[in-house]
């Protein structure tokens, strides 16, 4: 369409978006279709849409991953994106990761070495460390440290977080 | 976050219209500065429109022997890319500097190019910021200014460009290209950002209406001898307090070309084309080094808590140009500086 050169005028592309927008997301392994208002985040539309309360809510502003989820694969701030954004994807969350009642490797390993003590960032760590996994970069336990900083942890549990991924990944 | 219409983009040209529309429309790509703003009351579009899906997500080679990279391209995938890990690895270097795994896999390039400045005061809504609200005075020349400039300040403005990524374009000599209402550009990117002189509230000569559509590196790789050196208060996931990308071509131990762009010390990537010059046709040795880092320091200008960041950008000149010259980049995983 050519420009015009007159006073903006209304256009197909600009008409009022109604208050709630259809989305449809694959969580979990389960199409779910949401009505959703614009400003709803991808962490508001699990826990308070869907009541998938596994992924946690910390500062809401992308610094602390506790809201970490899978997003076609790839593990992403859920507080930082629009749920209607990601119409058609598929999402992870703590709560997709065991399989026929067993534990992801993760999980166990998060376990095994008590990789955790309040256990409020545990789901972000988890799905974080899925991710990481995944990508396939990190080796060693330098790179791990590096590829979960956005991942904190305020109980301090970072060295045994470290080793329980070390362990799921096959390491040492 | 206050409520807003939202809307996509079918193609550029439609991303172009639909903004034209609507003076208080923003767009949205990977949103992770976008929607903390908005979440702080910074940002109030009334409208977003989602571009996230249009095809600008490939990196393709160009006839000069460049490539062009896709303003959608998440940061990630370009760290990761094989043709920039192998001709711009300082490229790669400084985008895994910056920002958490999970923020690089969400942003993208263009946005990169766009993020906001993190001056403390910038963010609150409560306290006077020029760049926030022009005319309302700068909270930051007289309050907290550990992370603010110390070169190309103005009285209205001592924010800092917060990305790493740019830091390295800037060295690489990158273009970028945008579409808009009166066509296409191209435009040089130390001509991209702005100092904040007395408009802080434009960080960019992007006009209105215009959107990024790819970032253009020329051949000019300097993959043998580079280094991107970021030091922050933290090990990672931290702003820099002062980052060097330096890139050299040598012959023996000659330097024939060199490239200095310093990030957390200006409000746009910072280069100096005389400290440039001063390494040219010189020995890559530490003298030659010192020189340039007084040079890129000669104007500059400390406030109360930020003026140790011209001594540790001098030693940090120094450090990484040696790095550079050595063949031994930084590591972005373990931390020791060497």
């Amino acid at each position: 369409m050519a420009q015009t050169g007159t006073a903006v005028r209304p256009t197909r592309e600009t008409v009022a978006s109604p208050d709630k927008i259809s989305v449809a997301l694959s969580v979990n392994g389960l199409t779910r279709q949401l009505e959703v208002a614009p400003w709803t985040t991808l962490l508001d539309a699990l826990r308070d849409h869907l009541d998938l309360t596994g992924t946690k809510k910390g500062c809401d502003h992308g610094q602390c991953g506790a809201c970490t989820v899978l997003v076609d694969g790839r593990r992403i701030n859920s507080c930082l994106t629009l749920a209607v954004m990601k119409d058609g994807a598929k999402v992870t969350t703590i709560e997709g990761l065991a399989t026929d009642g067993a534990l992801h490797a993760l999980q166990q390993s998060f376990i095994d070495h008590d990789a955790f003590q309040c256990g409020y960032c545990t789901p972000g760590q988890i799905c974080s460390a899925a991710g990481l996994i995944a990508e396939g970069k990190a080796k060693s336990a330098d790179e791990i440290r590096e590829l979960m900083s956005g991942n904190i942890c305020r109980c301090g549990a970072y060295p045994n977080i470290v080793a329980a991924i070390q362990q799921a990944m096959g390491g040492s | 976050m206050i409520n807003f219409q939202y809307a996509r983009a079918g193609d550029v040209a439609d991303a172009v219209r639909q903004i034209a529309a609507d003076p208080k429309a923003k767009f949205i790509a990977g949103g992770t500065n976008l929607i903390d703003l908005m979440k702080e009351d910074v940002e109030r579009p009334s409208r977003l429109i989602d571009i996230s899906r249009l095809p600008l997500k490939s990196v393709e080679e160009t006839a000069e022997g460049g490539l062009r990279i896709g303003a959608l391209v998440p940061n990630s995938d370009l760290a990761y890319h094989p043709l920039i890990a192998q001709r711009y690895p300082m490229l790669a270097s400084a985008i895994l500097a910056g920002a958490s795994a999970q923020l690089r896999n969400m942003a993208s390039t263009g946005g990169n190019l766009l993020q906001r400045t993190r001056c403390y005061y910038f963010y609150d809504i409560a306290t006077p910021c020029n760049k926030r609200e022009p005319g309302s005075g700068c909270s930051a020349i007289t309050g907290l200014n550990r992370m603010h400039a110390i070169l190309g300040t103005s009285e209205a403005c001592i924010a800092t460009h917060p990305s790493d990524m740019c830091v390295a374009l800037a060295a690489l000599d990158a273009t970028v290209h945008t579409a808009g209402p009166a066509g296409a550009r191209a435009i040089a990117f130390s001509d991209f950002h702005r100092l904040p002189g007395d408009t802080p509230q434009r960080d960019t000569n992007l006009q209105a209406n215009e959107i990024v559509t790819a970032v253009e590196l020329p051949a000019r790789g300097f993959a043998a001898n580079y280094t991107y050196l970021k030091i922050r208060d933290r090990l990672s996931y931290a702003f820099a307090l002062v980052s060097v990308a330096a890139a050299l071509e040598l012959e023996g131990d000659m330097i024939k070309e060199a490239r200095l762009a310093l990030g957390g010390v200006a409000h746009k990537p910072w280069r100096d084309p005389s400290a440039e010059a001063a390494l040219r046709g010189q020995a890559a040795s530490q003298p030659t080094y010192t020189r340039a880092a007084e040079l890129v320091l000669r104007d500059a200008k400390g406030f109360e808590h930020n003026a140790f960041k011209i001594d540790l950008a001098r030693r940090a000149i120094v450090r990484a140009l040696t790095q550079a010259a050595a063949g031994t980049p930084q590591s972005q995983s373990n931390k020791k500086i060497r």
